[in-house]
């Protein structure tokens, strides 16, 4: 069953269009990365699939169902949107705790999240004294409370250090290795390259590619042979097909062994001559160039 | 509902503010009440008659009714200002219920504290003025009336942070309403004023804590014109909290 299925859905603030004729499925078993840059829309709709914010057209079911008609949601769903959203003064077991109740999810289960994500020895502790890597954990244990099969994390690594990154990254995997359903937002593409098995890209709102990552990587951009020389401008004339630039030559036309032959023939030296790989860093930027909210 | 109220007693229960707010009910009570029948006590030579013992003791309720509207406003407010809103909607997403055991918890909560604090404020006011007789059926109907009136303001204050959102401006919103504007209305001119006057929130409320009656009201006919307020701003609440994005 499809996890969580958006259909045409749409947001306008006043004259603003945040979200435009969107729709998507996120399916369980994998970790689907949400990417799209600053400002295009990804927040909202993680707030539309939560119930927080109405759509202004189409809709956004998960598990067949809107949010808000869901029984017990945290036992469905688990999602960290802001790990500072908390009230600072309540200790992280009575943060949690509150949140346990309101969906009938036994106390000691706090007990276990709190261990899980190593917040155990600061239970007792005031959460507005927490750092962010702290805050993080607690907003993970949050999510993980009502051991849900649906997982949503809007930017979890943003801000954190190396480690928390590496934490976050191989725990959303091993979520997903479960069966469950992990859908992720990042503004950063190699965050993604790392975590994610499919993904959904927008931009400005509208759904730019809907696809895995291997495919995103070879529809988007190809690769190219790149060329250095002392003596550039003589091996760009007999090359002929390459793209001049100031230290290198860009070739995309043929491949290293067909230049190394012609070159070697010519008597010409070479410095480098490399197959550069698309990175999805690449890729991301060529599909979402048109679609920056402030183009510098 | 029961997993609602577990959770936002929870909740109220474990932020300092609540401690605060609710110690400051108190200590204003029976603070301001011993004040005014130990001046009162000073003032006057021979016996206090019993109405107006009983009536300086609780003088305290028009300062108290403040501290306890701060604590219904933070019980969302604060919320609101955290960020912590959008957790507790995704926890309970049928927003009515948790406006409604927002509510629930919170009068429960109010209305011990200020059964507690109308009771001692009295008790210690009388122990200052010693008025020689004392009907126990009076001292009982303004310790009720006291605490009616405080836990209402409490509502009161709950409403307006859900209306407003944003402490400092819900906190200013119930000031005004409770304590700036109702001594005002009294200057409007002609019967017309005194009407609007006797009807407006706290100087029909305070009625029901004094045990007097104004001109338009009586002490439950003022009660239930300031219940018409805080339902007025109750269900404004609730809509905009419907409608709103969190």
């Amino acid at each position: 069953m499809t996890a969580i299925r958006a259909t045409n859905l749409s947001k306008r603030y006043g004259g603003t269009v945040a979200v435009a004729d969107l729709s998507f499925d996120v399916e369980p078993g994998q970790v689907t990365g949400f990417l799209g840059p600053n400002g295009a829309g990804k927040s909202t709709t993680m707030r539309m699939i939560l119930g927080l914010d109405r759509p202004s057209g189409g809709s956004v079911l998960v598990d067949g169902r809107p949010y808000g008609e869901l029984r017990h949601p945290l036992r469905k769903v688990g999602a960290l949107l802001d790990a500072k959203a908390v009230h600072g003064g309540r200790s992280a077991r009575n943060h949690l705790l509150a949140i346990a109740q309101s969906n009938g999810i036994p106390a000691g289960r706090v007990s276990e999240v709190l261990e899980l994500v190593g917040l155990r020895e600061v239970a007792k502790r005031r959460v507005g004294g927490f750092s962010l890597g702290m805050a993080q954990r607690l907003g993970i244990a949050a999510t993980l409370l009502g051991d849900p099969e649906i997982l949503l994390f809007d930017e979890p690594v943003n801000g954190l250090d190396p480690d928390g990154i590496l934490w976050i990254r191989t725990l959303m995997r091993k979520l997903a290795a479960e069966g469950r359903t992990v859908f992720v937002s990042s503004h950063l593409m190699s965050e993604m390259a790392q975590t994610a098995d499919h993904l959904i890209v927008i931009g400005k709102g509208r759904l730019i590619a809907d696809t895995s990552v291997q495919e995103f990587i070879g529809r988007s951009s190809q690769g190219y042979v790149r060329v250095r020389s002392p003596r550039l401008a003589e091996v760009a004339e007999l090359v002929k097909v390459g793209e001049l630039h100031p230290d290198h030559l860009r070739v995309t036309a043929m491949s290293t062994l067909e230049i190394g032959t012609l070159t070697a023939r010519a008597g010409l030296p070479l410095e480098e001559l490399t197959f550069v790989q698309p990175s999805l860093e690449a890729a991301y930027m060529e599909l979402t160039k048109d679609s920056l909210e402030f183009s510098s | 509902m029961i997993d609602i109220l577990r959770s936002e007693w929870t909740k109220i229960r474990s932020v300092r503010s609540t401690v605060w707010t609710l110690a400051a009910t108190v200590a204003l009570m029976v603070g301001i009440g011993a004040l005014i029948s130990a001046a009162n006590r000073g003032n006057t030579d021979g016996p206090i008659p019993a109405d107006e013992a009983i009536a300086g003791s609780l003088v305290g309720v028009i300062f108290a009714s403040l501290s306890l509207a701060t604590l219904g406003v933070l019980v969302i407010s604060s919320e609101y200002r955290t960020g912590g809103i959008r957790t507790s909607l995704m926890a309970v997403p049928k927003r009515l219920s948790l406006l409604t055991g927002k509510m629930v918890v919170f009068t429960a909560t109010a209305l011990v504290t200020s059964a507690v604090a109308s009771a001692a404020a009295l008790a210690v006011g009388l122990a200052i003025t010693q008025p020689p007789s004392l009907m126990l059926g009076d001292a009982a109907r303004a310790v009720g009336g006291a605490t009616l009136f405080l836990t209402a303001c409490g509502v009161f204050g709950l409403a307006l942070g859900t209306l407003v959102r944003h402490t400092p401006g819900a906190i200013m919103a119930a000031t005004a309403l409770m304590l700036v504007l109702p001594p005002l209305m009294n200057q409007l001119p002609g019967q017309w004023g005194r009407t609007v006057a006797d009807y407006f929130t706290t100087n029909a409320g305070m009625l029901i804590a004094n045990g007097q009656s104004s001109a338009s009201l009586g002490p439950w006919s003022g009660f239930g014109v300031y219940l018409v307020w805080i339902a007025v701003t109750v269900v404004a609440s609730a809509v905009l909290l419907l409608r709103r994005d969190a």
